[in-house]
């Protein structure tokens, strides 16, 4: 076979996802040096810099980036652990092994919006809630969590979601650890805490690679657990990125520091992408 | 699943299976929480304390039916779903073949440029996006959102093909190309079936995550070619207490693709893990 033929069977794919990149970053690039209100798009011409200007400054723009860090950082480090310690006591069997797969599994599959409204209204409602009845249960206050602690309510609903995707991960992963050397290293007098750090974990190595990667390439842009609960607020206490940059296209109406605020997630995006990039191709190459 | 035949009860085990059962009872607490209310009305929704053990009532499904036509949002997840499905397929199965048997200097960086636009956060395609469907009159239509999901699955989808068709010997396919079969029955004859399991998990995963699609749904879509993500996110507005009819809605659009899911988990999982976990 020619060398000509693999280039026409992989170009479909490449050139659309290129056009995909390309044609909206252009018109982004276009968009945040003119000025751009969907509402009066008779005021338009050529502002330079001024968008940039007006989104960095915006007071909102640096709560955006601590709360997009905390979010992916959260979640990350909830999920492995949580996955981990999880994926450890199902790993060997015990009554009912394939049910509890099934359930555990299960809030994976649940769309974000539904995800969103369950724990907004059914289970953080502050009156009727259940984790606020559950706390009048033991005699404390009910929180009313979307107000006092909305981006923690926000982590842990995104959580719910992506726990059960970690735990199935290293369950997988654990099926292929060498059981004949767990034994061994249990004969020779090693304690379960010896075991996890010196043959649990290590194996688990790639694996965790893979969790961070696919979860950081969804979490970056979290969008519909903000838009249906908490609406970014209160003040910006939950606004993300993506949310801000939503904020202001489709509710200020200004496309112009919208695109400019694109840019600036484009530019965040790449930064943890060649981040990613060190590591999971150091993991994954083989 | 592995389970032995027998198990023989030892104190350690009774506390492991207590352990582990108490967690997933837990976590599986809010969906489950999610059916019971379903079939309450509305007054035992909200009941002081919750209530366990009600009379079921159907009467949230039919209400949800008429008040907002479940089922022309359900058409329209179905169909945007497996549509931009077996197009990311076709997109994607032949680049990954020719990425996997017919490797080239370039074919890491190429892959790894096809992550990073994954990697973008689609907001930062939002308004571009938004005024190239008003422009072209695609806005609230299905086709917007079959390309949208395709293009943006895309790239799973080819490094999930790829890290599948790559542990595929290739002398598998070089011996049928000896014998003359053309590319297509390669294609058809050697690498369909070889691959099938990779195609069925790409498949199953870009099937779940076009159904779960919120943000392309909801800012492009709205009556006409709304999916039932945006259908639930529309409960969400007005303030008031309609928890049964609410959980009704939602239970009706994660049913199908949770059930789903049940049956293709492990299928699904291994797919996702790019083959770096075996």
């Amino acid at each position: 076979m020619n060398r000509f033929l693999p280039r026409m069977l992989m170009a479909p794919a490449v050139v659309t996802l290129f056009l995909w990149m390309i044609v909206p970053l252009v018109m982004t690039i276009y968009f945040s040096l003119i000025r751009y209100n969907l509402m009066q798009p008779e005021a338009a011409g050529f502002i330079g810099l001024e968008n940039f200007e007006y989104f960095v400054t915006d007071p909102s723009f640096g709560a955006a980036v601590t709360n997009t860090l905390l979010l992916l950082g959260s979640v990350i480090l909830i999920t492995t652990l949580g996955g981990i310690a999880l994926a450890l006591l199902i790993d060997e069997p015990f009554p009912g092994r394939g049910i509890v797969r099934i359930l555990l599994i299960s809030p994976f599959f649940v769309m974000p919006t539904v995800n969103a409204l369950l724990w907004k209204h059914m289970m953080m409602n502050p009156i009727y809630g259940v984790l606020a009845q559950v706390w009048e249960f033991f005699g404390a206050t009910p929180v009313d969590w979307l107000t006092d602690w909305p981006l923690w309510s926000v982590i842990v609903m995104v959580s719910w979601q992506w726990l059960p995707f970690a735990t199935l991960i290293f369950i997988t992963a654990l099926q292929s650890m060498n059981r004949e050397q767990i034994e061994a290293s249990h004969m020779d007098g090693a304690t379960y805490l010896q075991q996890l750090r010196y043959l649990y974990i290590p194996h688990l190595g790639r694996s965790i690679a893979v969790v961070v990667m696919i979860e950081m390439i969804f979490l970056l842009s979290v969008f519909a657990e903000i838009y249906t609960t908490t609406g970014g607020g209160p003040g910006d206490a939950s606004t993300n990125v993506a949310f801000l940059i939503f904020k202001q296209a489709l509710l200020n109406f200004d496309a112009g520091v919208a695109s400019a605020g694109a840019l600036f997630a484009v530019v965040l995006a790449n930064i943890a992408a060649v981040f990613l990039i060190r590591m999971v191709g150091k993991n994954l190459d083989k | 699943m592995t389970q032995a035949p027998k198990i023989s009860m030892t104190p350690q085990l009774a506390l492991r299976t207590f352990v582990a059962w108490f967690f997933t009872l837990l976590l599986f607490f809010p969906l489950g929480w999610l059916i019971l209310t379903a079939f309450k009305t509305e007054l035992q929704a909200i009941s002081v304390p919750p209530l366990f053990v009600f009379p079921p009532t159907l009467e949230n499904f039919t209400e949800v039916q008429e008040r907002s036509d479940y089922f022309s949002y359900a058409k329209n997840s179905l169909i945007t779903s497996v549509l931009s499905t077996v197009l990311g397929l076709m997109l994607a199965a032949p680049a990954a073949y020719s990425m996997a048997f017919f490797k080239s200097k370039r074919t890491k960086d190429i892959l790894m440029w096809m992550l990073s636009t994954k990697m973008m956060p689609a907001v930062g395609a939002l308004v571009p996006i938004y005024v190239l469907a008003q422009l072209s009159g695609l806005l609230d239509t299905r086709l917007a959102l079959i390309i949208v999901f395709t293009l943006s699955n895309l790239p799973i989808m080819v490094w999930m093909l790829y890290s599948h068709f790559k542990d595929i010997p290739s002398e598998i396919l070089e011996a049928s190309r000896m014998d003359g079969a053309t590319l297509w029955q390669e294609f058809r004859y050697v690498l369909t079936p070889l691959a099938m399991g990779g195609l069925a998990s790409t498949g199953l995963l870009c099937l779940v995550l076009s159904w779960n699609e919120a943000f392309w749904s909801l800012n492009l879509s709205a009556a006409k070619a709304g999916t039932l993500a945006t259908l639930i996110a529309s409960y969400s507005s007005p303030e008031g207490l309609f928890w049964a009819k609410l959980s009704a809605a939602s239970l009706m659009a994660i049913a199908p693709i949770v059930v789903f899911g049940w049956f293709s988990q492990k299928q699904l999982v291994q797919g996702l893990t790019f083959g770096a976990v075996k």
